[in-house]
């Protein structure tokens, strides 16, 4: 570590200062620390971006009251970017050139925020990932930490397709958005489901911008699968959701759902309602599970989210993105520097204590251990956001550290269940 | 791909839905462009904006459709008022202004888009209605109620739109006003007022249109791009100026498009239209029932 | 000759602002507004000077766009190549769309090449090499020195673009080409009667207009080090393209550049400043204004002068 005479007088002096002024730092003239990010706060992600600003601008707050970076008060700039990968790579070279931040977090998302990996790999720029899905895989950056508790389509896929095999589900079929998350989950889904047996019967793709999935969900019901893993983004989610409601997918299907981004942000939730019954999806945080300090940072997120007229459960995404704050701290605390190859290396090698456990990372900048549970919607009623608090709404089938029952098969019979 | 014939029934009978649809978010264009030659491209941004208006509307409580036929005077308004703008800056400097006049609806359209994006932002809207969000149960077809209640009215519209066309005095002024401007003048009827008549018809008819798409499935600002190649396709494909060819066309449209979005994926189904746009302009730009 | 020196003049500039150490992002901000100059003078040869509306500007830029993508990404070419294949695909695209002239004008012809943008861009979609709809991200190559960063080299490379296709526009003004286009344009029946051979000219200005565009997209995926569809065959390019030449004025291949300079440096501060939605809405609201009230756009205020210089 590098301890230049200004530093350790600036340290001593804060030192003294801190000890005559109890609960007020001295804020250095350095100018603030700027971490700046783009955000979907409008377009298929906006729902669950808004709720994670909220999250972030928390721990900004939390931050600055314990005398902000390095002595340095912390200052956050967020912009829009609607969900539109085409707008990222611009935002982020004026977040580089014309605000001039210090640090970079990910937009939410890994649509928004494949663009601009190679810009911050050429840049040699840290990248804080934010609930991305093998974002990293083909640039390969060294200075790239995602917060979402999975890693590889592996510890994605096996929960769901355990759950079939375990209904005595034979065939599958695949419906996948055309973009990046999907086509990176689905990818690694078909070579799983080979290796387990399960016999491909319908395999889709659909572009981004389809709305209507009548004649889709009316092909794979001609396929007469009976396992069904879509991979969708929120837009879609919804529609997917409301086709199978409208027309149905055939009595032989066992376990529907498996990667559709969206049924986690409460308003779709809330705004779905009993459609959702039946469906067994990934999740990130359920009511139930325990992560150190999280039911108090859901206390205090509900109250912020109220008065931001957003997500006022918080559970899939906010407790992750307080997370990367906290990561943030930790490192540059630990290193005393902004400089992004020192903070990188800390990462690599240490272990960050969040609300959301401890995290370790491989090589690939993703988690060591993966930590993304498939659960599955049970009696759920239409307009109550409240149900969604209460245990045994959403039942967790995988993994076996944090289950809570097992999956009712058929689908059409889950769908009734209570 | 699977092919089987119970697919292909469910395809056609899909197809023959969402054809009557397209045939009814078309015949505005087929009175604005095809009887009037006005170089109207800003007609689906239109027709989205009616989609938006219908959102609020509903939002007051209103069934869908009958939020549609609320809002048609309006609209009407709204289309004399753009032709008589278009009338005074472009059509009566002649032919030479008929490239800034392709170019000003080309703005207008971009205009009514981005105003849609600032006002209600990039997110797709929904409305609700009790028929919305179940089927018809055919044996093993299912058969979506929006689709039905679409086709339904779609129906309507074109058949009365047909008959005002044929039957009424003022209707017959406007076919005649395509037909022989100068003859009409020497009869001593202003051709200007009935232009502007019918073009406010036509955008009147497509509050309704919007109103329709809306039900159909969400909508955002940017869909006017791709009903540009539909609502084009419908019009050229029938020939200018047959209202019973837009009928016919938009079935051709819709039973292509639901074919291949069958059997050959979602990602193709876009450009059905533009294609067969492109191969009537290079085979037959005149249509199948053109004057 | 004064617009020979004129060009050296402007790319020796051009060369020394990059070398210099100005803020990295006007360069970000530069290369759109030079593509948008060269976009608008090569649409103004067939738009303006032949009075043919081409809105399909976006599938020529995609597709040159495309094209440097599978050779970069199938053979590692160098970007001087890439431009080449973008030329090249251009002209070829621009082949097609002139025979289609053979029965269209006006509006339906405007249409026409509305639909091949989106026949393009599902092309694209359905091209798995390509990255499909989900796009491809791309690692761009070092900087060749001198320059210190590759946007710094691509705003040098699309400045000498600008001066090449604006030479071109020029070249094709002035000489019998132009009188024969003018005179198409003005009327084509009359032009054919009196012997100007119109099919092959309108195929050339096609030709010229679809290489310019298609050389301008292909920089643009090594500009983003990503490509996917949707935004490379926005129409945001189509109508950029089209309003630049009607805002500043068609009948000399000045308009197009000061229109296009004018529009894009308006957009990139609004942009910036503003939002990103707000600068669509500049270009909508110049056009319908210009086209309104100055049909001969900015050059129309300058009509004396231009008629005494251009010789």
């Amino acid at each position: 570590m590098n301890f230049t005479r200004r530093k350790v007088l600036g340290a001593a002096g804060a030192v003294a200062l801190g000890a005559t002024l109890p609960g007020r730092r001295a804020l250095a003239q350095q100018g603030p620390v700027k971490i700046g990010m783009s955000m979907p706060q409008t377009g298929s992600l906006g729902a669950g971006g808004q709720a994670a600003l909220v999250a972030l601008r928390m721990w900004v707050d939390d931050v600055n009251q314990r005398g902000g970076l390095l002595n340095r008060k912390v200052e956050f700039i967020a912009y829009d970017d609607q969900t539109n990968p085409a707008n990222t790579p611009g935002i982020y070279t004026k977040l580089l050139d014309v605000d001039k931040v210090d640090l970079l977090i990910a937009p939410y998302g890994t649509v928004p925020t494949a663009p601009i990996m190679p810009l911050v790999k050429q840049r040699g720029l840290m990248l804080m990932g934010n609930f991305s899905f093998q974002v990293n895989a083909k640039v390969q950056h060294d200075m790239w930490f995602n917060n979402s508790p999975w890693n590889d389509a592996s510890s994605w896929s096996d929960g769901f397709f355990a759950a079939g095999k375990k209904a005595g589900a034979k065939t599958v079929a695949v419906l996948a958005a055309d973009n990046d998350f999907a086509q990176n989950l689905a990818n690694g889904a078909r070579t799983l489901a080979k290796a387990a047996n399960i016999t491909s019967v319908y395999d889709q793709n659909y572009p981004p911008t389809t709305t209507d999935f009548s004649s889709l969900i009316r092909g794979i019901r001609a396929a007469k699968p009976e396992i069904v893993f879509v991979m969708s983004y929120p837009n879609d989610s919804v529609a997917i959701v409301r086709a199978v409601n409208e027309i149905g997918v055939g009595p032989q299907v066992q376990l529907f759902g498996g990667g559709m981004v969206g049924l986690q942000f409460t308003p779709i939730m809330s705004s779905l309602g009993s459609l959702l019954n039946g469906i067994t999806n990934y999740n990130s945080y359920v009511p139930g599970m325990k992560y150190p300090g999280i039911e108090d940072f859901l206390q205090r997120y509900s109250k912020k989210a109220a008065e931001a007229k957003v997500d006022p459960l918080g559970f899939y995404l906010p407790p992750f993105n307080y997370a990367i704050g906290q990561i943030l701290e930790q490192a540059v605390n630990a290193t005393k520097t902004l400089d992004q190859r020192k903070l990188a290396g800390w990462l690599h090698g240490n272990e960050a204590k969040t609300i959301v456990g401890p995290i370790r990372w491989g090589k690939d900048g993703e988690w060591a251990k993966a930590r993304v549970v498939q659960a599955q919607f049970r009696g759920i009623v239409d307009k109550d956001v409240e149900q969604f608090r209460r245990p045994g709404k959403q039942v967790v089938i995988y993994p076996d550290d944090y289950k809570t029952g097992s999956a009712i098969t058929p689908f059409d019979k889950a769908r009734s269940a209570k | 791909m699977i092919f089987s014939f119970d697919l292909l029934a469910e395809a056609l009978i899909f197809g023959l839905l969402l054809g009557c649809f397209y045939a009814a978010v078309s015949i505005g264009l087929s009175v604005s462009f095809g009887l009037l030659d006005v170089p109207h491209v800003a007609h689906p941004a239109v027709m989205i904006l009616g989609s938006y208006c219908t959102f609020i509307v509903a939002g007051w409580g209103l069934d869908p459709i009958v939020a549609g036929v609320v809002l048609m005077p309006a609209f009407f308004v709204l289309g004399v008022l753009i032709y008589r703008f278009y009338y005074e800056s472009f059509e009566k400097r002649g032919t030479e202004a008929g490239v800034r006049g392709l170019a000003f609806f080309f703005g207008i359209a971009f205009i009514i888009e981005v105003g849609l994006i600032l006002v209600f932002g990039v997110d797709q809207r929904s409305v609700q209605a009790a028929y919305i969000g179940s089927s018809w149960a055919l044996g093993d077809y299912r058969i979506p109620y929006r689709m039905l209640v679409a086709f339904g009215v779609a129906l309507v519209l074109t058949l009365a739109l047909t008959i005002y066309l044929s039957q009424t005095f003022t209707g017959r002024a406007i076919k005649a006003v395509a037909q022989d401007e100068p003859a009409l003048r020497l009869m001593g009827a202003n051709p200007v007022r009935i232009k502007q008549w019918a073009f406010g018809i036509a955008t009147a008819v497509s509050a309704l249109a919007g109103a329709m798409v809306i039900i159909v499935g969400p909508v955002e600002p940017a869909m006017d791009r791709v009903y540009i190649g539909r609502t084009f396709c419908v019009v050229v494909l029938a020939g200018l100026g047959s209202m019973t060819g837009t009928l016919a066309s938009g079935l051709i449209l819709g039973i292509s498009e639901s074919i291949v979005l069958m059997f050959f994926g979602a990602s193709w189904a876009p450009a059905v239209a533009f294609g067969l746009l492109l191969v009537v302009l290079g085979i037959r730009p005149q249509g199948l029932f053109g004057r | 000759m004064k617009f020979w020196i004129g060009s050296a003049v402007i790319v020796l500039a051009a060369l020394g602002v990059a070398l210099s150490p100005i803020n990295e992002y006007f360069f970000f901000a530069a290369f759109v507004v030079l593509t948008f100059v060269v976009l608008a003078t090569a649409w103004n040869i067939l738009g303006g000077y032949a009075g043919y509306v081409n809105f399909g500007t976006s599938a020529f830029f995609g597709l040159g766009a495309y094209s440097a993508v599978v050779l970069f990404k199938g053979l590692g070419a160098p970007l001087a190549v890439q431009i080449a294949a973008g030329a090249a695909m251009g002209a070829l695209l621009g082949f097609g769309v002139g025979l289609l002239t053979l029965r269209l004008r006006g509006i339906f012809f405007a249409i026409a090449t509305v639909a091949v943008i989106f026949i393009m861009e599902t092309l694209m979609i359905n091209w798995r090499y390509v990255g499909g709809a989900t796009g491809l991200q791309l690692l761009r190559p070092e900087a060749m020195a001198p320059f210190t960063s590759y946007t710094r080299m691509l705003f040098v490379v699309m400045a000498l673009m600008a001066v090449v296709s604006v030479a071109v526009a020029r070249f094709v003004q002035t000489s019998w080409i132009g009188r024969g286009l003018r005179a198409l344009r003005d009327s084509e029946e009359a032009a054919e009667a009196s012997g100007v051979p119109t099919l092959r000219l309108k195929l050339f200005a096609c030709v010229i207009s679809g290489a310019l565009m298609g050389a301008a997209g292909a920089p643009m995926p090594m500009y983003l080090s990503f490509i996917e569809p949707a935004s490379t065959f926005s129409l945001n390019y189509a109508i950029g393209a089209l309003a630049a030449p009607m805002i500043g004025g068609t009948m000399h291949w000045l308009g197009p550049v000061i229109g296009a300079i004018l529009l894009a440096s308006l957009q990139q501060i609004v942009t910036v400043t503003i939002s990103g939605e707000m600068n669509v809405l500049v270009i909508g609201v110049l056009l319908v204004l210009f086209v309104v009230l100055a049909p001969e756009g900015i050059l129309g205020f300058f009509k004396r002068w231009l008629k005494s210089s251009s010789r």
